[in-house]
């Protein structure tokens, strides 16, 4: 098991960093995995640190938003960890199913419903100190061995 | 973070070529741009994604509300985009049903 660990500034200018630390670490330590879904956790990382920025700036939250990939034989896991105030996605207002047109009167909300659809586990652990987001890739068996 | 937006007018409308990534960075920026240009008179807009390496939540959300923007202006926005990744994004959150996606510049300005 590998363990890539990022701490950023929370700050939305280092969501690109992100995004390539996360490329680097999963693509040389998962080769498996398709591009395709490499592309899906970087969106889902993206979301999940956005969130997490959001809440630090909210709360006047000092401290680093830590940004951790661990790679093992079945999966790839990236954590979002903050010291924000404690998101509860259960807290966040349903809004109409994409079908409906009243859903094009709300431009935000759509990042956990991506988070959900394009990882295949996601977690949202809050507490008094902040957020853990947990986003879990399954990596494909090797047909070698 | 990386944003560039090139503009030109074709047929009538303004066609907007976004190059870079779009996400909470630089949203705002893209956003401003674009309002801009339909408080303007340009509420015909196309916007051209096929040199967009990245786009998220926020981005989506961006191109939704100069949706409203230009229908409300008497105008529409027609989007350019033939990456599968990029369209997936829309596909899964709806909003392909809301806003076509075009093949093409040609099959934008055509189309309808």
């Amino acid at each position: 098991m590998a363990v890539v660990e990022l701490e950023i500034p929370a700050h939305s200018a280092y969501l690109s960093l992100v995004r390539l630390v996360v490329d680097a670490a999963v693509g040389s330590l998962a080769p498996g995995l398709s591009q395709a879904r490499l592309d899906d956790l970087k969106i889902a990382v993206t979301e999940a640190c956005s969130n997490a920025i959001e809440a630090h700036e909210t709360n006047w939250s000092e401290g680093p938003v830590v940004v951790r990939c661990t790679v093992g034989d079945d999966e790839v896991r990236v954590e979002v960890i903050d010291r924000g105030s404690g998101f509860d996605p259960d807290d966040v207002e349903a809004l109409p199913a994409v079908t409906d047109p009243r859903r094009l009167r709300h431009e935000s909300g759509l990042g956990i419903a991506l988070m959900r659809t394009l990882a295949d586990e996601v977690s949202f652990t809050p507490s008094p100190d902040g957020t853990r987001v947990s986003l879990v890739v399954h990596r494909p068996h090797s047909t070698l061995g | 973070m990386y944003l560039r937006t090139e503009v030109s007018e074709i047929e009538g409308w303004t066609v907007v070529t976004v190059h870079g990534e779009i996400d909470v960075a630089t949203s705002p920026a893209l956003r401003e741009r674009l309002i801009g240009l339909v408080n303007d008179g340009s509420a015909q807009l196309v916007l051209d994604l096929e040199a967009v390496d990245f786009l998220d939540s926020t981005g989506l959300g961006t191109i939704v509300s100069i949706l409203k923007r230009t229908r409300s202006h008497g105008g529409d926005l027609r989007l350019v985009c033939t990456e599968a990744r990029i369209r997936r994004l829309f596909e899964i959150t709806g909003l392909d049903s809301a806003v076509p996606l075009h093949a093409s510049l040609d099959d934008a300005i055509g189309g309808g």
